[in-house]
């Protein structure tokens, strides 16, 4: 069986009147069926472009410049529009970040589940009804047939976050695509959401590529977790590992920053700076002016990944050290 | 709605009373009305008597009081030249008047929609920068410049078009005039409804353009197209429906300007509406029929801003017409 989702040295550019900024440089990384993925790393480090850039969804003047979004084999890249449409809601369906502002307020939610329906099946519109009932079913909205009727803004936040998760499940897609679906909610309400996406992926064995910025969601959820710096994957592995023995700088800052990390009574722990711009990405690793281990051949050089346990990290200081390990090793030997 | 409704007619009575004051105020500043009325040798005892009679030397309040009380019951007063009553010398050119401006309407409809579509989904294509280009030259000329422009291309270079008048009416519906079912009414309608439109057209294709421009960046869109909706679906349904939220507002407000408009169009026509007929009662100092119209057009915008936020709610759900909720 083919990888549901491969994506092979993608880079996405964006051609702004000052230039063409690369905003996603040599993204690699694979998805497989029910699979559940966490793309994590700070506001602008290229999450959102990521998870766009998969249903080439990007804003213009954003493009995909180079490599592949092969689903099932195919190269979502090269598809014709209309071939990509018919992916887009079918197979592979997104979920924003903000349920204000994503439902059409000029719409019944009747009609914005139908249209989805009927658009990649040729079903009745009463048929479609039915279907549209049943996922409201599913994602626990009270009285789901009023609701059919009802505009978005009769409906509470959580609640359109609810109807927006049920149009994403509508055609049973093989991927749901969740661009930070519980930011704009209050946070007795992004449990419940988050609860109820982790039940409905498991329970129809979706793939879900999560992008957040919270770490707890990534590890309560996910199985695997890219950590993604100024447009550039700086470690992927399995979440485990990740979130108990970060090995990047970055990771590992980030961890500390949480809340739970810090000392009652002093300081939360940060980062210090702030993520560069991408028109002035420094050279070399691109964390170099805010990591706190800065080698000589950080400032120069673009680290590799390298193989550390179950995780890929691009550090040159865990490659240094790993180095260090094997030839320890080796002179035992 | 009848709530609504309700509130809209208290609503128009205080702005009909403050336009009927105002109106009336003017006519003391519009001349004499007697030097018009009555010839060069009728002395000037008998004038001083004549304004008596016609109660012109009364105090303001009791001289507004007076019309008030008459306009209550739908007299506003007789005009002087056509010795007639105001209101029907006025209803009986609203006809020609209200049809140029539907006619108009209808123009800016049917060519400010798609343009103004097309040019935010292509915003860098040539066609759309020609528009744009077009819309301002459109905006910078007069009316009676583009009125007389298209006269002189289309009546007398080509002669494809009459230059004046409404040419062959039929009556309908019990008294109103319409050019709409005959062909040579018509053919009189097209330039002039041409030229009315010329003034809103660049202002809606603009407006048009932008509003779109901006909904098509909103996120309800981008979901759209996340579900794999059709292009045509998005945008003439997602996006026009909330593109034309804050145009029919705009819209509804310039219908009624459009209307004050056609004194230039229907001058430079010869059209026999009511601007037409009220330039000619300012020429002719014939108070009562100024004051007419000036009511009637007031009539017209409140009744015609109604229309537009019944429509309005209609479009928009989060709008609850009763005002409660």
């Amino acid at each position: 069986m083919t990888t549901l989702l491969e994506v092979k040295n993608l880079e996405v550019r964006f051609g702004l009147r000052s230039g063409e900024v690369k905003a996603l440089r040599n993204i690699n990384f694979t998805l497989e069926r029910g699979e559940r993925l966490g793309l994590v790393g700070e506001s602008g480090a290229g999450k959102s472009v990521l998870g766009f850039s998969i249903l080439n969804l990007i804003s213009k003047p954003g493009y995909i410049a180079d490599g592949e979004v092969l689903f099932e084999g195919r190269n979502l890249a090269d598809l014709s529009a209309e071939e990509l449409r018919n992916i887009r809601g079918n197979r592979i369906s997104m979920i924003f970040q903000d349920p204000m502002m994503t439902l059409n307020p000029v719409l019944t939610i009747g009609e914005q589940m139908i249209e989805c329906l009927m658009t990649h099946r040729k079903i009745s519109k009463q048929d479609a009804r039915t279907i549209a009932l049943q996922k409201l079913q599913q994602v626990y909205i009270p009285s789901p047939e009023a609701r059919l009727d009802q505009y978005p803004h009769e409906l509470s936040g959580g609640m359109r976050q609810r109807v927006v998760i049920a149009i994403g499940l509508l055609m049973d897609p093989d991927i749901i695509i969740a661009d930070e679906p519980t930011t704009a909610l209050d946070v007795t309400i992004q449990a419940e959401i988050m609860e109820l996406m982790l039940e409905l992926c498991e329970r129809n064995n979706v793939a879900l590529i999560l992008i957040t910025h919270d770490l707890g969601v990534v590890s309560q959820v996910t199985q695997k977790t890219i950590v993604m710096y100024a447009g550039r994957i700086i470690e992927q592995g399995p979440t485990k590992e990740i979130i108990n023995d970060a090995q990047h700088p970055y990771t590992q800052g980030l961890m500390n920053a949480l809340p739970q990390m810090a000392v009652p009574g002093q300081r939360l722990n940060q980062i210090p700076g702030s993520m560069p711009p991408l028109q002035r990405i420094p050279t070399g690793c691109a964390f170099n002016p805010r990591c706190g281990y800065v080698l000589e051949v950080c400032k120069h050089n673009m680290p590799e990944f390298t193989q550390s346990g179950g995780c890929q990290v691009a550090c040159h200081m865990v490659a240094e050290m790993k180095r260090e390990e094997q030839a320890a090793r080796m002179q035992e030997v | 709605m009848i709530a609504f409704l309700i509130k809209r007619l208290v609503q128009a009575v205080v702005v009909m009373f403050v336009i009927s004051l105002i109106s009336f105020s003017i006519q003391d500043n519009l001349g004499d009305p007697l030097r018009e009325l009555v010839g060069q040798s009728v002395s000037e005892e008998e004038r001083q008597a004549l304004r008596d009679e016609m109660g012109l030397n009364d105090p303001f309040l009791v001289q507004y009081a007076r019309f008030a009380s008459n306009a209550l019951q739908g007299d506003l007063g007789t005009s002087y030249f056509f010795k007639e009553p105001a209101l029907e010398v006025i209803l009986k050119k609203l006809p020609a008047t209200l049809e140029l401006v539907f006619g108009a309407t209808l123009i800016i409809v049917c060519v400010s929609v798609p343009l103004g579509v097309y040019s935010a989904i292509n915003p860098q294509s040539l066609f759309s920068r020609a528009v744009m280009g077009m819309s301002i030259v459109g905006i910078s000329i007069p009316v009676f410049l583009t009125a007389i422009g298209l006269i002189y291309l289309f009546s007398i270079e080509l002669g494809w078009m009459p230059s004046y008048g409404r040419g062959e009416t039929m009556t309908v519906l019990g008294g109103w005039d319409t050019g709409f079912t005959t062909g040579d009414g018509l053919a009189h309608l097209v330039l002039p409804c041409f030229t009315l439109a010329s003034i809103m057209l660049p202002l809606f294709i603009r407006l048009i353009r932008a509003e779109m421009m901006e909904v098509l960046q909103s996120e309800y869109v981008r979901f759209a197209w996340a579900k794999g909706l059709k292009a045509r679906r998005i945008y003439f349904l997602h996006a026009l429906k909330n593109t034309m939220l804050p145009v029919i507002t705009v819209g509804g407000v310039q219908i009624g300007t459009m209307v004050a408009y056609t004194i230039l169009t229907e001058t430079v026509f010869q059209w026999p509406g009511m601007g037409f007929l009220f330039l000619e009662a300012v020429n002719r100092v014939d108070t009562p029929l100024i004051v007419a119209y000036l009511i009637v057009v007031g009539a017209i915008f409140v009744i015609t801003n109604t229309i537009v936020d019944l429509i309005y709610g209609l479009v928009n759900p989060t709008v609850k017409l009763a005002g409660k909720k």
